[in-house]
């Protein structure tokens, strides 16, 4: 029998997986499937009383639905009272600063904040200062360390299923992320996570859109999708931002399409067990054509519905182990 | 502490290999006996009571030709020391699964040792949660008193009297390599 994973929670907060160790990123992704269980219970209650009679705040100054969603769902299964600001809606429109509209909130007893910001770095800055647990949930294109445990967790769930081993981790796992990396926080939290856990990762995209010294963050660089894509188990398209081809980082569309885009055409240097991955909202046939989103190798449902399941373990552990202490470091 | 191993008496032996079989044997027999014309179904407590379960299925199929359906409760997510935040938190040890309905069902929870009463309480809760059972029993093999709730065994091996310093070793082959139940007292005060 192999040795379990013995090691404990102790962080007041997740800002960002540069943060964590493998035993930790390993601990929330073996604290998930219970709770994906009882999202998947077929009678009775599909809720769990773990945070029961506690607040959490979502607190979103950036578009976003599904990630706010998730985060909502994730509080309700386990049994929290949520309440939402959203930038429309806030006083952040009125001029009111982070720090206050955070004390105000916290006036209310909150338990958790989840923070979605423009700003890189607007998660740790509320969490030196303020007494909930803040949750990054995305924050500039520093980091999105939520939307990479479910990565992870929907990775390792289908290398484990493909091996027929309970046990399997990602070592070795050849994993190709292909976008805007420079501008992704997804993809800069997807790199902290997946080479931690032994992935060895390799980004992709136009030269304009790769981070200057990204190959320290410990990845492969190349601007050849062919050649990202050969022997890769794991293709993981990113979202691209129309609104930046004003900026002229951007190649033309069509010129993205004809050197980026993952199509049954490009995929056919890689193995047929390739998993298709994108964290949403896909711009069919831009970055991603739509009958491989739709197809049998693609997963980018599954990580919905992770999603839910790797939040609230985040959510319980972080405001439930008794490790944590009440005030302190990050 | 180097004066702790000084001052711990030895282990006592509560069960033999062969005491445990009969314990079980006897339960099934009992379990039996208490659902005449009703089917019924066994959870075991994770860890040691899912293959305590398995044995008293094992014990009722070849009493009475029938097998009755198994699952594991893991009660971690109802736990009241966890939501207090008194618990570290550690990766999970097993999971819940079963596969029957249980609106309706006849139920025996079945676990090693009967303590506190709080791990029961919480697998009680997590039943509700997925329906409504008509009944729910308890089976345990050992019952060491130090009750925090008034919770009590319907199917018992033994009943002993411990203090809250002692250990009871409950060690079975299938984990463990071996089977039987041990005293191991703590360090005496004083």
């Amino acid at each position: 029998m192999a040795v379990a994973n013995a090691v404990e929670w102790t962080r007041r907060h997740l800002i960002g997986l540069e943060d964590l160790s493998r035993e930790e990123i390993e601990l929330v992704l073996d604290t998930a499937p219970q709770f994906l269980a009882v999202q998947q219970r077929e009678s009775g209650i599909k809720k769990v009383p773990l945070l029961q009679g506690r607040l959490v705040v979502n607190l979103f100054l950036e578009p976003s639905t599904r990630t706010r969603v998730s985060f909502e769902l994730a509080a309700k299964r386990l049994s929290a009272d949520t309440l939402t600001f959203t930038s429309a809606n806030s006083s952040a429109v009125k001029g009111e600063s982070l720090h206050d509209t955070l004390a105000n909130i916290e006036a209310m007893h909150s338990d958790i904040v989840i923070i979605r910001s423009g700003f890189a770095g607007a998660a740790a800055i509320l969490a030196r200062r303020h007494r909930s647990h803040i949750i990054n949930a995305g924050d500039g294109a520093h980091e999105h360390p939520t939307q990479a445990l479910l990565d992870a967790f929907t990775i390792r769930q289908h290398v484990r299923a493909r091996r027929d081993d309970p046990e399997a981790t990602l070592d070795g796992l050849r994993v190709a992320i292909i976008g805007d990396i420079a501008n992704s926080r997804v993809a800069r939290s997807n790199i902290w996570g997946l080479t931690k856990l032994g992935a060895h990762v390799t980004v992709c995209g136009p030269r304009t859109m790769m981070p200057p010294h990204i190959e320290r963050m410990g990845v492969e660089v190349t601007s050849d999708l062919r050649e990202a894509l050969v022997g890769a188990d794991v293709v993981y398209a990113l979202r691209i931002q129309l609104e930046r081809q004003a900026t002229g980082a951007f190649p033309s569309l069509r010129e993205y399409i004809r050197l980026f885009r993952v199509d049954n055409d490009s995929l056919k240097v890689a193995p047929r067990h390739a998993l298709i991955m994108h964290p949403g909202p896909i711009n069919r046939d831009i970055e991603l054509a739509a009958d491989v989103a739709d197809g049998p190798r693609s997963v980018i449902l599954e990580q919905v519905s992770n999603g839910v399941a790797v939040r609230m373990a985040v959510m319980h552990l972080l405001a439930n182990s008794a490790s944590v202490a009440p005030e302190g470091p990050l | 502490m180097p004066d702790a191993a000084a001052n711990t008496p030895p282990a006592t032996v509560l069960m033999s290999a062969e005491a445990l079989a009969d314990t079980l044997r006897d339960v099934a027999r009992r379990i039996i006996t208490g659902h005449a014309g009703h089917e019924v179904v066994l959870l075991g407590i994770l860890r040691r009571g899912r293959p305590l379960a398995d044995r008293i299925a094992d014990a009722i199929e070849s009493m009475s030709g029938t097998r009755p359906k198994i699952g594991s409760l893991a009660t971690t997510l109802y736990r009241d020391d966890i939501r207090a935040g008194k618990a570290r938190l550690s990766a999970p040890q097993g999971q819940t699964h079963f596969d029957f309905d249980v609106d309706g069902a006849y139920i025996v929870l079945v676990d090693d040792v009967l303590y506190s009463g709080r791990t029961v309480r919480a697998a009680l809760d997590e039943i509700m949660d997925y329906g409504r059972p008509a009944r729910i029993q308890l089976a345990c093999l050992i019952d060491r008193g130090l009750r925090e709730l008034p919770i009590q065994a319907d199917y018992l091996g033994l009943a002993i009297s411990t203090q809250p310093r002692d250990h009871i070793a409950v060690r079975l082959a299938e984990l463990d390599g071996e089977d039987a139940v041990l005293l191991e007292p703590g360090p005496a005060v004083g």
